[in-house]
């Protein structure tokens, strides 16, 4: 009896996995409200990926409304959304800072001379230390943030140009219209 | 016209498609001999059914046909004419016709080459390949029709995807199908003798020759990818673990271990149900990887078709067909017989270490994979798992599976003595040192233990595997009489392939320089003693594109030994970079464009690649290696002359090796 129930454990993998599949395919990249929404950004001091003697701190976030676009080298959903961000920076709404998450300096660079910059700058988080305070769980992960330095919201996933035309823009005019 | 004989093409296949699987299974199932003997016709009129739809479609986008909503979608005026016979597989629904059309070549050979087998048999293989069209029919007819028409018609297409506009893009996409519905043969032959109740080494046989090749298909679908990804995507990588790239990879793994499996099944009656098992895995994972690229459930560059609805549809029939496989594999295999037994130190032991160590690293992808997907379900976070995981995982994976693949083929079935294994090795591993540090020193290099590790490794791989040749050959010609067979040449070949990439993998993945600068004309920079001088750009268009070229005078030692052009092109909305590739057998100089930065200025990648050739060059050894393999006379052997027929009570493989026919020394031949 046990010899023909051990016969039966394929069939049990495969319902795990249907199952799971079930609900990756009705799963969206999710907006999930982040507990520092609402907070100040917090503090850091990281080199940046082009001038490494030249630090970046939070003062660079204060002042205009930015986007903070989570990134690295080896994250391949990454690669696409490097198209969208591309696009959007050439529309010059907002200066779009990259946080280049858990990478190689060499690689990093490599990655924006082949595929574009569409960053104003990037901190360098080699250890992915800084971006715990952040929350960051993985790449990518976009904040924005509004003149006063305060987080007003996080998207978790890939950006694509329907997210940014529905879910970012309004929310960056209304926060540029707010500091006006 | 033309779209609408293809539609009702469609249909008629289908219809047909039920009647093979119900004359195949029900026929068999109830000893009807009439209703068996519909089957092959009916599989071979499906077939040709399905073949003049692929027509169909091919001709609309030969013809430019714009009134067909796929043609418009994915092919101009503009494009060659190959391109537009290649843009048929491009997107979703021709890359699903594609998928039908590799199936019912795969039936066609299963009908015309299963005649020797008997009838009850062969009906329930192509019925069960029935069941598998009627699956992916109704799913094209029902969700995704390559032959709407779009009203009211367009005078011009958009442009094919130009990332797939790549004379590789010919064979890739078909090569690939051809492994991975292949897979789909070894599966109805596990299926047919699962449902027989007779699974006994002849079964194991007939499915040999299908199984391997459908891998050597797989093998060559998967180094042509890798070979155009490194010299389309323009950054001179040849591996991503990029999902789609897995996708391929699992069953390839699986399909191998499938292999090694059936040899101890067919030799040793051994591995029974371990080796239905596996064949069922494989044919799942390749249903796996067209759920992967077809639903969207994974992010990747490839996941061209981000529709749930289909997504849904292929799951339900992942769902119906393995389900369906598992039960039926739940229900008969405990009462199979474990067949023979055997002592640690064996032919038999070795296999299964090789099986273990390949669905491992299955099982190690597939959960890289899948990890996101499951971390997202479980309402935890959106993750990427990169090649950092890959590479921890499979570099442990790798090593003693290499060591192992070296010793397996010389330790006897049933129980291998270790001095006589040692006593034929010991001269091997000597030669694998000395080859190993020679190597070292002509790639005069900084080294690492992985780039020691993957040298060494390789260099024993193929030493080992060309020991028994030589040594039989060398027997040979002192007048002795020693047989070597195709499938001891095939698996030294595939092994000494296997060995060649390691190679490849390990050295340009170690050793590889690469260097990202910023160029003016007329400036030159020095990479790995090569040095590259900018010598003039200029703007180059293309039918449907426009570019520039920076042309790069190459030389060494103030020789000049190349001139390298890379590209940048701008098509309709998307930019490529078109790589310059210097090749050389022992390093490859790969120079890619990065950004233009005004004043003909460029930012650039420089590359040293040493032996990176080797890894499709070993790709294609492995390929040749199944090439002999399948070749083998005993594969074609008429059912009445070597016994196959399965008998009543067929006897159990308790103890006794089973001779293969024909080969009076199987117990010096190294099959697997």
């Amino acid at each position: 009896m046990k010899r023909s129930l051990f016969y039966l454990l394929p069939i049990l993998v495969l319902g795990v996995l249907i199952a799971l599949f079930w609900r990756g395919l009705y799963l969206n990249p999710r907006i999930l409200p982040s507990p520092l929404i609402g907070n100040a950004v917090p503090t850091f001091n990281l080199p940046e990926l082009r001038h490494p003697d030249s630090p970046l701190t939070q003062q660079i976030l204060i002042g205009h409304v930015s986007l903070v676009n989570v990134w690295g080298t080896w994250c391949y959903a990454c690669r696409e959304e490097q198209q969208t961000l591309m696009a959007f920076s050439r529309q010059n709404v907002v200066p779009i800072y990259g946080w280049d998450y858990k990478d190689d300096r060499q690689a990093a660079l490599a990655w924006l001379a082949q595929r574009g910059d569409p960053y104003t700058a990037v901190a360098f988080d080699a250890s992915g230390d800084a971006a715990i305070n952040w929350g960051v769980y993985g790449a990518p992960e976009t904040f924005l943030i509004d003149a006063r330095g305060i987080i007003r919201y996080k998207y978790i996933g890939p950006l694509t140009p329907d997210v940014i035309q529905n879910d970012l823009l309004p929310r960056i005019q209304a926060l540029q219209h707010e500091g006006t | 016209m033309i779209p609408e004989i293809g539609h009702l093409a469609l249909i008629l296949a289908l219809c047909l498609a039920l009647a093979q699987a119900f004359f195949g299974l029900a026929g068999a199932q109830r000893g009807q001999l009439v209703w068996m003997s519909a089957v092959r016709p009916a599989a071979v009129a499906q077939s040709l059914f399905v073949a003049l739809a692929f027509g169909a479609l091919a001709y609309c986008f030969l013809t430019n046909d714009f009134s067909v909503a796929y043609v418009a979608e994915n092919s101009n005026t503009a494009l060659p004419w190959f391109y537009k016979f290649t843009a048929v597989w491009g997107a979703h629904e021709g890359s699903l016709l594609l998928w039908i059309f590799v199936l019912a070549i795969w039936t066609v050979g299963v009908a015309r080459f299963s005649r020797h087998l008997p009838q009850e048999f062969s009906s329930r293989v192509l019925g069960v390949l029935g069941v598998i069209s009627i699956g992916f029919l109704v799913f094209m007819l029902a969700t995704s029709d390559p032959f709407t028409r779009l009203l009211p018609p367009v005078t011009q297409g958009r442009d094919l995807n130009p990332i797939l506009q790549d004379p590789m893009m010919v064979t890739h996409p078909p090569m690939l199908y051809m492994g991975y519905v292949g897979l789909s043969v070894a599966f109805a032959f596990a299926i047919a003798a699962l449902l027989s109740g007779k699974m006994d080494s002849v079964w194991a046989r007939w499915s040999r020759p299908w199984t391997i090749l459908a891998w050597l298909f797989l093998t060559i679908g998967i180094i042509i990818g890798s070979y155009w990804a490194y010299t389309e995507l323009g950054w001179g990588g040849w591996w991503f673990w990029d999902p789609v790239e897995n996708a391929s990879f699992m069953p390839w793994l699986v399909a191998t271990a499938l292999m090694h499996s059936l040899a101890v099944t067919e030799k040793r009656g051994a591995f029974k149900s371990w080796t239905a098992l596996l064949a069922i895995a494989a044919f799942s994972l390749s249903l796996l990887g067209t759920f992967l690229v077809r639903s969207g459930v994974l992010i990747s560059v490839h996941a061209f078709a981000v529709d749930p609805k289909r997504g849904v549809f292929i799951l339900g029939l992942i769902g119906v067909f393995v389900g369906a496989a598992l039960a039926l594999y739940a229900w008969r295999s405990p009462t199979l017989s474990s067949g023979g037994g055997f002592k640690p130190f064996s032919r038999e032991a070795f296999l299964l270490l090789n099986n273990i160590f390949l669905v491992v690293a299955a099982a190690a992808v597939l959960l890289g994979t899948l990890y996101p997907l499951v971390m997202d379900a479980l309402h935890l976070e959106r993750i990427s798992v990169g090649p950092p995981y890959f590479d921890t995982v499979f570099i442990p994976l790798m090593i003693p599976f290499f060591i192992l693949i070296g010793i397996g083929p010389y330790v006897r079935w049933k129980h291998g003595e270790l001095n006589d294994t040692a006593h034929k090795l010991w001269w091997v591993i000597l030669l694998a040192v000395i080859a190993g540090l020679v190597a070292l020193i002509l790639l005069q290099a900084e080294t690492t233990m992985v780039a020691i590790a993957g040298l060494f490794l390789g260099a024993w791989t193929i030493v080992a595997a060309l020991r028994e040749p030589v040594y039989r050959l060398w027997q040979r010609a002192r007048g002795m009489h020693l047989s070597l067979p195709r499938s001891v040449l095939g698996m030294t070949t595939a092994h000494v392939g296997a060995g060649l990439l390691i190679l490849g993998v390990t050295v340009t993945s170690t050793l590889g320089i690469t260097r990202d600068l910023v160029v003016k004309p007329g400036s030159s920079v020095t990479v790995h003693g090569y040095q590259f001088t900018y010598a003039s750009t200029q703007d180059v268009s293309g039918p449907n594109y426009q570019g520039t070229q920076v042309t790069f005078h190459v030389s060494r030692d103030g020789k000049q030994i190349a001139v390298m052009r890379a590209e940048k092109r701008t098509f309709t909305d998307t930019v490529t970079s078109v790589a310059a590739i210097y090749p050389g057998v022992f390093r490859d100089l790969y120079v890619g464009l990065g950004n233009p930065l005004g004043d003909s200025t460029w930012s650039v990648r420089f590359q040293y690649k040493p032996l990176v050739r080797f890894i499709w060059f070993g790709g294609l050894v492995m390929m040749l290696g199944g090439v002999i393999a399948v070749s083998d006379r005993r594969y074609r052997r008429r059912v009445t002359e070597s016994a196959a027929i399965v008998p009543a009570n067929p006897p159990l493989l308790a103890a006794t090796p089973v001779p293969a026919p024909g080969t009076a020394k199987a117990e010096v031949e190294a099959g697997g």
